[in-house]
């Protein structure tokens, strides 16, 4: 049976990439609308709110060290890690959706050699590589408007795409759930991912908001990936065990949230 | 005689109380051609996941190539074709990148699996459809897609749930041709049906499934010949009419079934049947003499049709 138990072998290896490989093959179908916005989100963004609404910013943003920073290098970290964010919710709300349910192709997969986990993992990894090229875009259009003071900047491209990682396999363990839809993945964009993006101190210092709203931001992965971002873009200055809370809070949702949207697909798939 | 591929022992799946598949036994021989013929509801389909090592028996013993698919399910599923009940193919990737897509999850390199593609596309008579979009392809050319794709590693066991049903006869035809080919290239073929006509067609041996459990055992002619007489005398005297003129020709014939739409009356000689009702006077509105087939099987042995 020797013969038998090599076929095995390649597929438990990397099962999760050849997953990987039909989500990018899917994902090219509207590479142009993927790039187009990758390039025309952050030239937007970054004309609107660093050039346009900075000119009206009077009071001054201080660094944390006693130095000031433009309003523009303020308002780019948090763009970036929105950015990724946005990637992660597309990709895994109403498309992890359709995949168990009106074109059923996890089903399909889990026929095949692959496991459960492994087609978790494989939409995970094509996730994560399009975040990561959405960033270094999105960084690139950064540089050009000269958002970016420090060059440990470019790690900012890291640190957005494991927020959007965060934030991302929570909401596909969730998507995994949902059997029927009832418009909960417009109800996920609307009272979730919007909120954090204006509240999670993007636009503005999370100390400015009243105390009682502050909370928002700590329990936001966006708050916490946006002001590891100025550390790096800017070297915003904050206490080095808080910054520290910012990487562990951001790691701790990424496997909680992969294990669980792990599970939740073998309970799903493995009837 | 070779090492049956597939051997179920009691095999067991329970969810919670309700035992969808109630500990049903039967081995399958390399190149065999073994259907599961049952109606809805029987179990044919989680028998099939768990043959397929997707799901998990919660009892008996389960071998699929000699292996264990609780320990060796990436292994078993490897060599394996699976034909879904419903098609899974990926609607929004066209027909040629359907095949691709699946042979890569198998692990095989690109060029191999490149090349037999186009092979598979041949022979399921899509090679003129390879870049339409799966959308676009008619119910029967979407099964084919899908046999092809379920033959894209080359598999030892092609499973099959259901493969015709929702097709017009037409289609049917089409893929029974190439299922059979597929037989006569020593493929062993695992089939579910509700088709009498399908598992008579396809099956080399049969077990008739109802309620989770195994009623009967055997080649198409064989059941026939156990549960069945050689010939049936359907005859129609109205929906109100039927149960008092089956009452007036008890004893006709060696048994006889009262279906609501019609009277089914079996014996060696249907013609012989029809002259005593005849000369009794009682003139059906329609009356047809036919060969047995494994729906009397199925109502023999369960009391109820196939089809409901």
């Amino acid at each position: 049976m020797s013969d038998v138990t090599e076929t095995g072998i390649r597929p438990r290896r990397f099962g999760a990439w050849y997953v990987a490989e039909h989500r990018l093959l899917l994902m090219r179908a509207y590479g142009s609308t993927i790039l187009a916005t990758s390039i025309g989100n952050p030239l937007v963004y970054l004309f609107a709110l660093g050039v346009g609404l900075a000119s009206l910013v009077q009071a001054p943003l201080g660094d944390g060290r006693g130095g000031e920073v433009s309003y523009l290098a303020f308002v780019a970290p948090a763009l970036l890690a929105s950015a990724a964010v946005t990637v992660a919710s597309e990709e895994l709300t109403y498309p992890v959706l359709s995949a168990f349910k009106w074109n059923p192709v996890f089903v399909g997969a889990r026929s095949s050699p692959l496991s459960s986990a492994q087609i978790a993992d494989g939409v995970i990894i094509a996730v994560i590589l399009r975040m990561a090229v959405t960033c270094a875009i999105y960084f690139g259009v950064m540089l050009l408007f000269g958002a970016v003071p420090s060059p440990l900047g470019a790690l900012g491209i890291v640190t957005a795409t494991v927020t959007g990682l965060a934030v991302g396999v929570v909401i596909m363990a969730y998507t995994s759930t949902v059997t029927e839809d009832k418009g909960q993945m417009a109800i996920i964009q609307r009272f979730i991912i919007t909120p954090m993006f204006l509240f999670s101190g993007t636009f503005f210092p999370l100390a400015q908001l009243p105390g009682y709203l502050q909370w928002i931001g700590w329990i936001s992965p966006l708050w916490h990936g946006t002001e590891l971002g100025r550390v790096l873009a800017y070297g915003l200055n904050e206490p080095l065990w808080l910054s520290v809370i910012h990487v562990v809070f951001l790691l701790v949702l990424t496997v909680a949230g992969w294990r669980a949207a792990r599970i939740i697909m073998a309970r799903r798939l493995d009837k | 005689m070779p090492a049956p591929v597939i051997t179920a022992t009691s095999l067991t799946k329970k969810y919670k109380d309700f035992a969808a598949v109630d500990g049903i036994s039967f081995d399958v021989a390399p190149g065999e051609s073994f259907g599961l013929l049952g109606p809805n509801g029987a179990g044919k389909s989680t028998t099939m996941r768990m043959l397929g090592a997707v799901s998990t028996r919660t009892g008996g013993d389960l071998e699929i190539l000699g292996l264990d698919p609780d320990r060796y399910g990436p292994e078993i599923r490897s060599q394996l074709g699976v034909v879904p009940q419903a098609d899974n193919l990926d609607q929004e990737l066209r027909v040629r990148d359907n095949l691709i897509v699946y042979g890569r999850y198998f692990g095989i390199p690109r060029a191999v699996v490149a090349k037999r593609a186009d092979e598979l596309l041949e022979f399921a008579q899509l090679a003129d459809r390879a870049k339409a979009k799966v959308d676009d392809l008619s119910g029967g050319m979407k099964r084919r897609l899908t046999i092809a794709r379920a033959l894209v590693n080359e598999p030892k066991i092609l499973l099959l749930d259901e493969p015709t049903t929702g097709l017009d006869p037409q289609a049917r035809h089409i893929l029974w041709d190439r299922l059979f080919r597929l037989k006569e290239q020593g493929t062993t073929l695992v089939l579910t049906t509700h088709y009498m006509d399908e598992a008579e067609q396809l099956c080399d041996r049969l077990v008739v499934v109802d309620k989770g459990a195994i009623m009967a055992e055997g080649s198409p002619a064989e059941l026939i010949r156990l549960h069945s007489s050689r010939e049936v005398l359907e005859v129609r005297f109205g929906s109100d009419r039927n149960a008092v003129v089956a009452e007036q020709i008890a004893g006709v014939g060696d048994r006889i079934e009262v279906l609501p739409d019609r009277i089914l009356i079996y014996s060696s000689d249907g013609e012989a049947e029809l002259g005593h009702l005849l000369r009794q006077g009682l003139e059906p509105i329609t009356s047809l003499v036919r060969r047995s087939s494994l729906e009397d099987v199925f109502l023999r042995l369960t009391g109820r049709t196939l089809i409901e």
